[in-house]
């Protein structure tokens, strides 16, 4: 693999998102509504208590709506345009160009998870939270959106059509936190053996980030989410291999 | 002479569809091989292959000897492609556009820089570097296309209608630029306008329902026509009749045609032969003034359908 080839598509990339005023508008909604969530949602300020569980708690729904919409166009528009075969016959590998598409657009979902630092300024001006705790937060929610944006990739790379890719994607990434719901979990247990279960709410975004936005850095949530973005990413490739002259 | 492209039974199948079915040919230092067939002859989906954006279905792609399903990136590395329609990032401007390529073929610093002044030079987009573009002309697209191919001075260029949708005078500079470098690379261009096949080609490839046709030079190719050598002439007296038996009556006229009062008769010669010298002495010999009389070279268009349709008929 050859890191420099990765860097100048994902550097391409990145840039392609502020070449338009996408960027700005979804960094604009991002914040809006994380603040949303937080002070209302997640009532804040009536908890009284100094941490930014509001914040983080409801992320996985954020994403689960906002990160399709970063990543619809990483190769439907490559595919739509017809840009994939001069991609695909410069000198460098599928991987190398789904890796470096990939790192983009987690480089922008990591600016845009960063801005919310007045959060993080407020909370420590009106208490003195456990600013441990809070970088566990700001670490599973930045890995959590690499594994909805895995699973976005993949799946724009199935389509030409945006609009398709984003509602597949959201679809996808839905099963995938719905799967750690308590609901959908208490449906299952009724009649399912517990292991089936428990295997099931092993696979959800949502049981894997809890344990780490509570602070606890278990290597086993970080290897979930580092083989989720993975195997993702290898269909992709596949996809892309596949399905790249269609 | 060394063999810069080499391609053995090639072919690609969609299905039932034989898109490309057994095509062999080579290209070497020197040649500009005019890549010619009806649309959805399989063109494109040969280039495609070679290039090693399509994976055959058989056969084998080498280019300055290596092997595309083997070693794809080496492959990929020496050469510059156009492909139809000449695809870019509508949103970058080709000044960045061209720097990505540079930095995707290993170039850096002042050997970057000059790369993308010369590319840009040469496809003369230098007016417009800094404009986005999506917000340029098709020729203008076209030749950021090309200058996107040519960056990094590659030994084999493949280029998918390079001045298709271009005016004339823009098709005259892109034929001009690629007459400029064809001395030291293997270059294949497709093509269906019939001018290029002398403006442009060393050697043509006719391509119809997935096989090769026809491979030889633009010349060998015109001497297929009927109307190769044939000679067109008009006399002043009418006596037309007689004039008409008189041409039929000389051992090397095959067949002759009336084409009207002002154009005379068309003459065509026994097995192609050039029989201009003849003719002119045999007419003044007997006594006829000669009003016009001038030799076809064949007409490209005529072989063209000649081939592409027998082709398509003898398929079916």
């Amino acid at each position: 693999m050859n890191m420099s080839n990765i860097w100048f598509i994902m550097k391409r990339e990145f840039n392609g998102y502020f070449a338009t005023p996408v960027a700005y508008v979804f960094i604009i909604i991002f914040l809006l509504l994380t603040g949303f969530s937080t002070f209302f949602v997640g009532n804040f300020f009536e908890r009284g208590e100094a941490d930014l569980y509001p914040f983080f708690s409801l992320h996985p729904w954020l994403y689960v709506l906002l990160i399709p919409a970063i990543s619809m166009r990483l190769w439907s528009e490559e595919r739509k345009s017809g840009s994939i075969e001069l991609l695909m016959t410069l000198p460098i590998s599928v991987f190398e160009a789904v890796l470096g598409k990939f790192l983009a657009a987690w480089a922008f979902t990591g600016l845009a998870l960063i801005l919310n630092f007045p959060l993080w300024i407020t909370v420590n001006y009106l208490g003195s939270p456990d600013n441990g705790v809070i970088f566990a937060g700001f670490l599973g929610s930045f890995l959590m959106a690499g594994g909805f944006l895995a699973i976005g990739s993949c799946v724009s790379a199935l389509t030409k059509n945006q609009v398709i890719a984003f509602v597949l994607s959201l679809i996808a990434s839905l099963v995938f936190v719905l799967s750690g719901y308590g609901i959908v979990l208490d449906f299952f247990s009724g009649w399912a053996p517990a292991a089936l279960v428990d295997a099931i709410s092993s696979f959800s975004f949502l049981t894997h980030f809890d344990a780490i936005s509570k602070g606890v850095i278990d290597m086993r949530d970080m290897l979930y989410f580092a083989s989720v973005i993975m195997v993702w990413l290898f269909a992709n490739a596949i996809v892309i291999n596949a399905r790249k002259a269609d | 002479m060394t063999l810069r492209i080499e391609i053995e039974d090639l072919a690609k199948h969609f299905g039932a569809i034989k898109a490309v079915d057994g095509v062999s040919f080579s290209v070497k230092k020197g040649e500009v091989l005019g890549f010619l067939g009806p649309n959805g002859a399989g063109k494109s989906t040969t280039m495609k292959m070679i290039t090693g954006f399509l994976t055959p279905t058989r056969g084998t792609v080498r280019v300055c000897g290596h092997d595309v399903l083997t070693d794809p990136i080496a492959v990929k590395a020496s050469l510059g492609y156009l492909p139809e329609g000449a695809p870019a990032y509508a949103d970058m401007t080709p000044y960045s556009f061209l720097r990505f390529i540079a930095d995707i073929r290993g170039l850096s610093g002042n050997e970057k820089k000059r790369a993308v002044d010369f590319a840009a030079e040469r496809a003369q987009i230098k007016n417009v570097m800094f404009q986005p573009i999506e917000t340029l002309s098709k020729g203008y697209k076209r030749r950021v296309g090309l200058a996107q191919a040519i960056l990094h001075n590659p030994p084999v260029l493949i280029l998918d209608e390079p001045t298709d949708g271009l005016d004339p005078n823009q098709k005259h500079e892109v034929r001009n630029l690629i007459n400029e470098m064809a001395d030291d690379k293997a270059i294949i261009i497709s093509t269906h306008i019939l001018e290029e096949v002398h403006a442009l080609c060393t050697r043509n490839v006719v391509i119809a329902n997935g096989k090769v046709q026809f491979n030889g030079t633009p010349h060998e190719l015109e001497a297929m026509s009927r109307y190769h050598n044939a000679v067109c002439v008009s006399v002043e007296s009418a006596e037309q009749d007689k004039f008409s038996a008189f041409l039929k009556s000389l051992d090397f006229v095959s067949d002759i045609e009336l084409l009207s009062a002002e154009r005379g008769v068309r003459v065509y010669p026994n097995q192609g032969q050039q029989i201009t010298a003849e003719l002119s002495q045999a007419i003044r010999a007997n006594g006829w003034s000669i009003d016009s009389l001038y030799a076809e070279h064949g007409r490209l268009d005529e072989v063209f359908r000649t081939i592409t349709i027998n082709s398509a008929q003898g398929g079916k």
